[in-house]
This record gives structure tokens, sequence and C-alpha cells, in this order.
């Protein structure tokens, strides 16, 4: 329900409608991006970073919230932790219960690997469920991969390691095919033709989507694919430390979330799909991240020895709800740009083309609150811009909002508001991490025996991520990983020795850094308690 | 904040919270820290589906956790998991038909038409029509009513008849895409392409190139129309 303050200032949006219904709105030059990106993005601010000072990244720079979880002691200690019972022994471990973990499981099974999956939630619990706009993949006549590829560098600014975008792109049609066979309900037209559009930054339309559920359908479709085929999975399992014979990764640690209990597994091959951490809120930016996006895989990998790459850079999604305040930094997708949507400032003008990519789209936003004072101000102080809707409805007809983006529309009219009536508010919210563990195109890490999949690794993107390219990245790069762990996991011998060695060194690094112990990494679930109550905390029941 | 404290009975226990919060967000300010219950905070992942009464009124109300605002005298409790049925079948074999979905699922059969599963949906689906079409073998229309399923499971936590309502979506929804709606063709004729190698070339141009040449065909690309 918009309060009569907002309404009133909802008139001006609705003044220039008419105006802007076909005003084109040109985009920015490279030299404006630029200079728009070094004044309003937060990865070009100094002071949200932090330089590391152990670990195979030392020497580089990483959001402090990332740095506190690299720079922290393991609540295990290794020189008396008891590792001698191993309860599961299998060729792949798989780490992460998301898009890239459940294919990453499910192609593995079928090259005959022995595979358990763990997640420390449920299988399907992920950012995966949660992306909505859509997955790229250039099947279309007037398309091809290297156009894609081209967007993809683009977009990246250029950093994207070219082995890993091309395998994107190369990958994407087979990816797209894959799971139209596994029976992902893609939107399409009678003949079978993709119904696809665009996202920011793309050339083509080659946005496929599943109306704007379109990670939720495929990772339904995924989990009951995994589950049909019987394949080992425990939940509520998250690894807390992997496990090494002092040269390769050959188990983990398991803790049980809710026994408390721990497991050892050993595994020939590990594969870390655990997703990102928006869940850390860099610089306290709100998220539309999964409850358990906490960044628990890059700290695994990273106390064996797995570097980084890229975790200089993340993305805030340009288009996150400010208003109401119970729905404060859920995504409002992109999608809703690419079928028309608009963005306003307070006076009801645009000040920035929808479909820029989205870090110069959120920088433009950022600018106009901040440094313009051109945003709107909600009753909760939240600085805000106007995505208009409204306009959507005028250009593709009355129902067309709540056709298209059927789960945006059904969040908006919970709390009273129609947005096929009235425009909504938004800003930036802290949306994926580009960057991450460092993996090649068969997403080994430079540790043996070690792969990583999915948003947890890095190069792919490089400092930008484009829509839809993070649903094919997880189902192209989780392939990839299954099939090329399972191979590995073939030519090794069982019965690696396992050991907490390299924690040792790690303790060992940290304490020669003067780092001091408080808390402990991972992090596993964030703390949304209210400081009250976390200190007034005893834990009686030993 | 204070004047706007209400009084939620979580699994019958009182505390005082703010009174525009989700229910979610309530139990955390009173203190819980959630293992099950909660998951994509954001209404795409089921985990945190709701039953709860409100004050005076017989009636059983349902909600997702993340969504639904705390009113005062709310009785509530979550479902985070329920042990519904799920059948196992191979979706390349299987027929897109009402036999194939009572082979798997027979306590379809036993559907009351009493719609409490539809009254129980916090995503307000259709679920008896969807149930109903499922019967009559129009899986199409199944999947189509079903999309905005969540699997929270509180359809068939309420059904009499004990069907596991979302276990039948989701299999309508993959026959009717592997089996009824057409393939893509473009699709097709794409892996032919990449099998014949015919972009081969090209990426490999690309994937050499240095940044100034790529920054030069990026920002000349031509853009299809929005």
């Amino acid at each position: 329900m918009y309060t009569p303050e907002l309404l009133e200032l909802i008139k001006k949006v609705e003044a220039t409608r008419d105006k802007r219904l076909d005003e084109k709105f040109p985009l920015l030059s490279a030299d404006d991006k630029q200079e728009l990106l070094e004044g309003f993005h937060p990865d070009y601010k100094d002071e949200v970073f932090r330089t590391l000072s152990v670990g195979p990244s030392k020497g580089e720079r990483t959001p402090v919230e990332y740095a506190d979880i690299f720079e922290a002691y393991s609540a295990l200690d290794p020189d008396t932790f008891d590792i001698s019972k191993v309860d599961h022994e299998v060729d792949v471990l798989v780490v992460g219960g998301g898009g890239a973990g459940a294919a990453a499981a499910l192609v593995a099974q079928e090259q005959g690997a022995n595979v358990l999956l763990v997640t420390k939630l449920r299988l399907g619990d992920s950012n995966t469920v949660m992306a909505q706009g859509g997955i790229q993949g250039a099947d279309k006549p007037n398309d091809s991969p290297a156009i894609h590829y081209l967007d993809v560098l683009g977009g990246g600014h250029y950093k994207n390691d070219p082995a890993l975008a091309s395998a994107l792109v190369m990958d994407a049609p087979e990816v797209i095919a894959w799971l139209e066979k596994l029976g992902v309900m893609f939107d399409k037209e009678s003949d079978g033709t993709m119904v696809t559009i665009h996202g920011g930054g793309t050339s083509r339309k080659r946005m496929h989507a599943a109306r704007d559920y379109t990670g939720g359908e495929i990772m339904k479709t995924l989990k009951d694919e995994f589950l049909n085929r019987d394949i080992p999975l425990v939940e509520y399992a998250a690894v807390y430390e992997l496990l090494t014979d002092g040269d390769r990764v050959t188990g983990a640690v398991l803790y049980n979330m809710e026994t408390q209990e721990y497991l050892v597994v050993r595994a020939k091959t590990t594969i870390i799909a655990t997703g990102g951490g928006g869940r850390l809120h860099v610089l306290g930016f709100p998220t539309s991240n999964h409850y358990g996006a906490t960044g628990d895989g890059l700290v695994l990998g990273y106390r064996v020895g797995a570097p980084l790459k890229y975790l200089n850079t993340i993305q805030y999604h340009p288009t996150g709800a400010a208003y109401p305040e119970q729905i404060l930094g859920l995504l409002v997708t992109e999608k809703v740009r690419s079928i028309g949507g608009q963005i306003t400032n307070l006076e009801g003008n645009r000040f920035v083309y929808e479909l820029e990519t989205r870090d110069v789209e959120a920088a433009a936003i950022i600018r106009e609150c901040s440094g313009r004072g051109l945003g709107v101000v909600t009753p909760s102080g939240q600085p805000a811009v106007w995505l208009d809707t409204v306009v959507i409805e005028t250009k593709l007809g009355e129902g067309a909002v709540k056709a298209r983006v059927p789960a945006m529309y059904r969040q908006y009219e919970r709390f009273g508001i129609d947005m096929a009536k009235h425009p909504i508010l938004i800003y930036p919210t802290q949306h994926y991490q580009n960057g991450g563990l460092e993996i090649n195109e068969s997403c080994e890490t430079p540790v043996k025996g070690l792969y990583a999949a999915g948003e947890v690794a890095g190069g792919i993107h490089g400092t930008n991520r484009l829509m839809g390219n993070s649903l094919l990245d997880v189902v192209v790069f989780g392939r990839r990983a299954g099939e090329a762990a399972a191979a590995a996991a073939a030519g090794t011998k069982s019965g690696g020795k396992l050991s907490l060695e390299h924690l040792k060194s790690f303790h060992a690094e940290l304490e020669a850094a003067g780092i001091e112990r408080a808390g402990a990494s991972p992090m596993l679930l964030p703390e949304y308690r209210r400081p009250e109550t976390v200190t007034k905390k005893i834990e009686l029941l030993a | 904040m204070a004047e706007n404290m209400v009084t939620i009975y979580v699994m019958g226990k009182p505390y005082e919270v703010p009174g525009d919060l989700t229910i979610m967000k309530a139990m955390e300010y009173a203190g819980y820290r959630f293992v099950r219950g909660c998951g994509c905070r954001g209404a795409f992942c089921g985990a945190c589906g709701t039953v709860f009464r409100l004050k005076d009124d017989y009636r059983l109300r349902v909600g997702l956790a993340c969504q639904e605002v705390v009113q005062d005298g709310m009785y509530l409790a979550e479902i985070p998991f329920f042990p519904g049925n799920k059948a196992n079948y191979d979706i390349e074999t299987l027929k897109p038909t009402a036999e194939a979905i009572l082979s798997l699922y027979p306590e379809v059969f036993r559907c009351l038409a009493c719609n409490t599963c539809t009254k129980a949906c916090p995503q307000d689906i259709e679920v008896m029509e969807y149930i109903q079409a499922a019967l009559r073998g129009d899986i199409a229309k199944a999947a189509d009513l079903s999309f905005d399923c969540l699997l929270c499971g509180l359809c068939a936590s309420r059904c009499p008849a004990e069907i596991v309502q979302y276990q039948v979506a989701l299999l309508c929804r993959r026959l009717y895409s592997r089996h009824i709606a057409p393939e893509a063709p473009h699709l097709r004729d794409r892996l032919k392409e990449i099998a014949d190698g015919t972009f081969n070339e090209e990426m490999g141009k690309l994937t050499e190139m240095k940044q100034e040449d790529l920054a030069e065909l990026y920002d000349n690309r031509d853009m299809e129309p929005r």
C-alpha cells in the first residue's frame, strides 16, 4: 500500500508517461560509462576493500566482508580433531545443492561415478531457484555464439577468461536443448520456437524464459530428475572443512546442521558448487540472495590453496525492491525492463537507458539519488527511483504485467500494490559475486582433486555478468565439472589418505600475520537475530 | 517502532514483535535462528509454508512466512517439510496420459473435489482444477495452471484424499514440456552448426583478439531492436 505522500509523487511519473512512450533514450558512450562507474559504483571505491594478508591470494583485495571470512580460523582444531572413522566412501563428492551441484551430480552419475551430493539446506535451496528473468543461449538464426561471446566480453569489461567465456557461449545451445529434453517448461510459440527477449547488454534477443520463474522451473526439474535417479543425497549437511593427503583433496568433514554431529567423507574428487556470498552484505547493502549464500565454498577452497579470481568485483542488481520495507532488497527481475518498463527519477524523467549492463545501470541509479538529489526517499529513509511498470500495459496491452511477470505481480499484490496501475520503487541490491575460485574450462582449480562450478568460480564473467548468463553458467559449468570430476575419479585409486595438515598451515599463517581468533569461518548461516538476543544467549544443553 | 508492537503466538508461545514485519523477520526478532523453514526469503523456494489463525477466528489460513505480515493475535506454526509421496519415473519413456499419472499416483483417483487444496495454496493456484485436469488427461492444462507452484506442500498437508498435488504438478509440467510442446526447431539447426564446426574459426579469432580490437567490435555491434 502506498502512503498518501508517495501517491502524490506518483502523479509526476504519470504526467510524463505519454511523452516517454515513444521516447528513444540513447546508450552511453564508452567514456561516459567509465566516468559513471568510477564516480558511483562501489567496486571503484577503495574503502570497500581490504588486502588479504594470508593464503594463496595474499596481496589481493576483496571486499572487507569477504576478507573477514578468509582471514578467520576454523572452529575445528586440526591437532585434536578425529577424522579416523570414515562414514562415506565415494568417487565424486558434490558440495552444494543448487543448479550447478545438481547438474554436476546428474552428469557425473551418467559417467558411472558413485556420487554423493551434500547441501547445508535442502536440495534446490539456492540462488538458482530465485533467478527469474531467463537463460541466455544463441540459438536463433540472427544470432551466433560469436555474437554472444562479444556481448559477454564487452559486458565483463574484457576481463573474462577467454576459454571460460568461449565454453559458456559454445555450450549454451546444447544446455538449452538438455533442459528442454529434461522437461523444463520454456516459453514457446505454438511451433516450438523459443520466445526470446533482450536482457541488459545483449545485442540479440536470446533470453529464454519459463515465465518469470525460470530458475525455479529449471531447479525443480533438475531436482526431480536427481531424485528419480536415486542419487545419494544428504541434506542439512554443510561441508565445514576439506581433507587432503598433503597434495590433493581427498574428502571432507560434514556437519549435520540439525544434530550437530560430524561425518567424514572420503572422495576421489570434490566439486564445490556452493554459490555466492550475498548474505555477507557488502557495505551493508540489502541482498537478493538466498539465506545460505554465505560464501562457504570460497573459504573451503582458499584454505586448501585454491586462489581467487576477480573477487574484487560484486554485482549490484540495479532493481532491488526499495519499498515496501518487508521486501527490501528482493529482486525486481530485469525482465520488467526487457519488456518495456522505464526507470524515472523523482520528476518522472528517464535518466539512463533501461538495458545498459547492470553495473552501469546500478551506478546511474546511485548517481541519480546521491549525486543529483533526484531520487525518492521512502518512509524508512531508503533512497529509490521509480520503475514505471504501467507503461508496459500501455505498450503491450492490459493484463501484460500479470501475464509476463506473474511472480513480480504477486509479490507486490501481497503488499497492496498493483504494479499494472502504479510504478514501483527500486534501488540497487547486492546480487552476484562476479569472481570466485580460479578454474579452467574443465572446472579444475589449481588444487588437485578439487573442482568448482557456478557462482563460487570466477573468471567467466570478467568483472560484470550479464542477465541470463548465470543460469547458463551454473548448467554449463556444473555439467563440465561433473564430467571432468567423474573422469578423474575413474583414474584415481581409492583409499586416499585424509588429513587436516592444510588447516594447521593455514592457522599458522593466520597467527604469523597477527590475526586474532574471533568468530569462526565458514559462516554457514547469517545472523539475523537482534544483538540483544545474541549477547544474552547461553548454551546449557552441552 | 514501540507504538506498533503486536503479539504473535509461535507454536502457541506469545512474543511481542513489531507489527510491520513478515512472520519470518518477526520470528528472528523474537530470537529464532532458522535452520529449516527459511530458504530464499523471497517466495521462490517454498521452504517456509505456514499455517495460522487470526484472533477469534476458527479458520485456518496459510501463507509463506517470508511474505506474510504479522497481525496482532496471529497463532502460527511453520510446516517446513511434508512427508509426501514421490514416485520415480523415466521421463523419456513415460507417455503424457492420464494412465501414466494414475499409475504413478493412483491416489489422484481419490480426489473428492472438495477444493481444500486450492484454499491452502499460498500462491493462489487453482490446485483442484489442475488435479482434475490431470485426472482427465489434460496434461497441458495441468501444466499451465500449476506453473507457479513452489513445492511448499501445504496443499498435500490439507488433502483428505492424501494426494501429493505438487508432485503431480511437476510431473505434468515435465511431461508437457518433454512430450507435448514441440521441440524448438531453431535449436536443432544451431546444434548441427556447432557440431559441424561452423563457428570454430570465428570463435578462435575472437578468443585470441586484443582488447582494443574487441572493444572496437563491441562498441559498433548492431543491436536487434528492443
